[in-house]
């Protein structure tokens, strides 16, 4: 019990001096609005550290921030060699996997950020893609997340960009991170850390609302509202565009 | 540039390469009376856009195509409205047993696998047969100088000998109603496994089984096409959702035009000319899909969302 009590004494004037840095952030934009001419969109995130004291020399500070999409569940199949050819042998169902991953440092990872903090605030990648259960499913799990990870690195929905924030002075800081042209409908979680000697001293969380406008928006909603009326409307301008061009050639050939 | 968001595929591609795509769809559809089904899907899968609407979407613009080359062929009275019909009633009790066997082997899980054993089989069997037979035919054509043989009137067959028969005017034909029944009911199988118009099957089909003339059989075929993919869009925008009216739009602009051509182009060519290119189109798709499941691919594993009901 003392013991606990003098430990609790121990760690106390660190807690302070956590406690006396904060995270002020902003945000180019908190709405990306989808229309038809929609190529992708970069938004800056930006912000300050906000001090009592002046800012301590004992370890060095990082900047981490992430852009996280709406999650999914998601099916990895695996093809193997069967009787010679290539078949779906093998497959696990990922609980939730965001449609859209950044994580953007101002040092590297692993001086930004230590394992016992990734752990708690699931910052890396190794940590947001949840595989609750596939263990069960396959004995070899991991490679099937490992893949996810590949495959959405090499697509650029999931990115990992160390050194790309920018840390002025130990108190401004700020990133651009592009937002892809495939982007899922949904609310994007911006999350921004501070860090000393890898541990996180404070964060905050802003939130960016991707929503289809205009005419995307009408589409989408009757396709699944008025999912039969949709489908006749389609015919019909198939119809039409067919027999508008058979009228258009006869036209053209007289 | 002239990128485009779809907004049930969720992607952004550019507008002119969609109206590219269906126009080369379109054109091959004008030419052959095949619907291009077995095209445009992967041909959009190339492109990013998801399977499920590329299948639906894919139904849509087939839709568009065949509508304009019927009637580009109604033109030239080349369209068996009584074949069609009796082929129409076949196929949909085809595509309905087609659909209860695809969900049984989607529940047993290798459904992929069955589509696409299926295609090389079919593909490479009706491909190969094709194009030998028009191979010979091109031969013998050059070794009589030039003059086309003389076609039997009346190759009495088993088919001949069965009983309903009715009398189809425009294929010039008196059979029994029960072989075009089979044939459709078989297409409309075939269709509702692999999820394509089966135009590919229907026109050799209807050339070889019925013995139905090469220029009558392609208006024909898409008559019935126009029915089979039609009901395909409604069931796909109902069910699942997937079809994309901006996608299918541009892909429509592109077919109808490209159906236009494609049946100027056909006409210009001799109809065992036709048949030998159709086989070659055919044989070439199921040599690519044999090879896709017989080499090793760059990545073995692939993704897929759950979709939620």
């Amino acid at each position: 019990m003392i013991r606990a009590a003098l430990l609790a004494l121990l760690l106390l004037p660190q807690a302070a001096f956590a406690a006396g840095e904060e995270i002020v952030s902003g945000l180019s934009q908190n709405q990306v609005q989808i229309t038809a001419n929609f190529d992708g969109s970069e938004i800056l995130i930006y912000g300050a550290v906000k001090r009592d004291a002046p800012a301590p020399t004992d370890a060095p500070m990082a900047v981490i921030i992430t852009v996280e999409g709406p999650a999914v569940p998601m099916v990895i199949r695996r093809k193997e060699r069967v009787a010679g050819i290539w078949v779906n042998a093998s497959a696990i169902t990922v609980d939730a996997a965001p449609s859209f991953y950044a994580v953007a440092t101002s040092a590297a990872f692993e001086r930004a950020l230590t394992k016992t903090e990734d752990l708690r605030y699931k910052i890396t990648l190794d940590h947001v893609i949840r595989a609750v259960g596939a263990a069960s499913e396959s004995a070899d799990a991991a490679d099937f997340t490992t893949a996810l990870r590949r495959i959405r690195l090499a697509d650029k929905s999931y990115r990992l960009l160390p050194g790309h924030v920018q840390l002025v002075e130990e108190t401004l800081f700020r990133t651009d991170i592009d937002l892809p042209s495939n982007l899922t409908e949904g609310n994007y979680k911006v999350r921004m850390f501070i860090t000393r000697g890898g541990k996180v001293i404070d964060h905050t969380e802003r939130v960016i609302g991707v929503r289809k406008t205009g005419l995307e928006r009408q589409l989408n909603v009757m396709a699944h509202e008025q999912s039969l009326l949709y489908g006749l409307i389609s015919l019909a301008l198939a119809a039409i565009a067919g027999w508008a061009a058979s009228a258009g050639f006869r036209l053209l050939r007289r | 540039m002239f990128q485009l968001y779809l907004p049930i595929a969720e992607v952004s591609v550019n507008a002119f390469l969609l109206l590219g795509i269906g126009g080369i769809v379109g054109f091959l559809s004008g030419m052959f009376g095949v619907g291009g089904g077995f095209l445009i899907t992967p041909f959009l899968l190339f492109i990013g856009i998801p399977p499920g609407v590329a299948v639906a979407t894919g139904a849509n613009q087939v839709v568009a195509s065949s509508i304009s080359g019927v009637l580009a062929q109604l033109k030239r009275k080349a369209v068996d409205f009584r074949m069609g019909g009796v082929l129409l009633v076949g196929g949909l009790i085809g595509s309905w047993i087609g659909v209860r066997v695809f969900s049984w082997m989607t529940a047993l899980g290798q459904v992929d696998l069955f589509v696409q054993l299926s295609y090389v089989l079919f593909l490479g069997l009706i491909g190969g047969m094709m194009f030998v037979e028009s191979a010979r035919a091109i031969l013998r054509s050059r070794r009589h100088g030039g003059a086309p043989p003389v076609r039997r009137a009346h190759v009495h067959t088993w088919v001949h000998g069965l009983p309903l028969k009715i009398k189809f005017r425009a294929s010039g034909l008196y059979i029994s109603v029960l072989p075009p029944l089979g044939v459709g009911a078989l297409v409309g199988f075939m269709a509702g496994i692999m999820g394509v118009g089966g135009g590919f099957i229907l026109v050799p089909a209807m050339i070889y089984v019925l013995g139905m003339p090469t220029k009558v059989v392609i208006g024909t075929s898409l008559f019935q096409i126009i029915f089979v993919t039609g009901f395909t869009t409604v069931v796909h925008a109902v069910n699942s959702h997937t079809v994309d009216m901006m996608l299918a739009l541009l892909l429509i602009i592109g077919g109808v035009i490209g159906a236009q051509l494609g049946t100027l182009a056909g006409t210009r060519l001799k109809a065992e000319q036709l048949r030998i290119l159709l086989a070659a189109m055919v044989l070439a798709v199921a040599i690519k899909i044999a090879f896709d499941l017989l080499l090793q691919p760059a990545e073995l594993f692939s993704l897929t969302p759950v979709v939620l009901p």
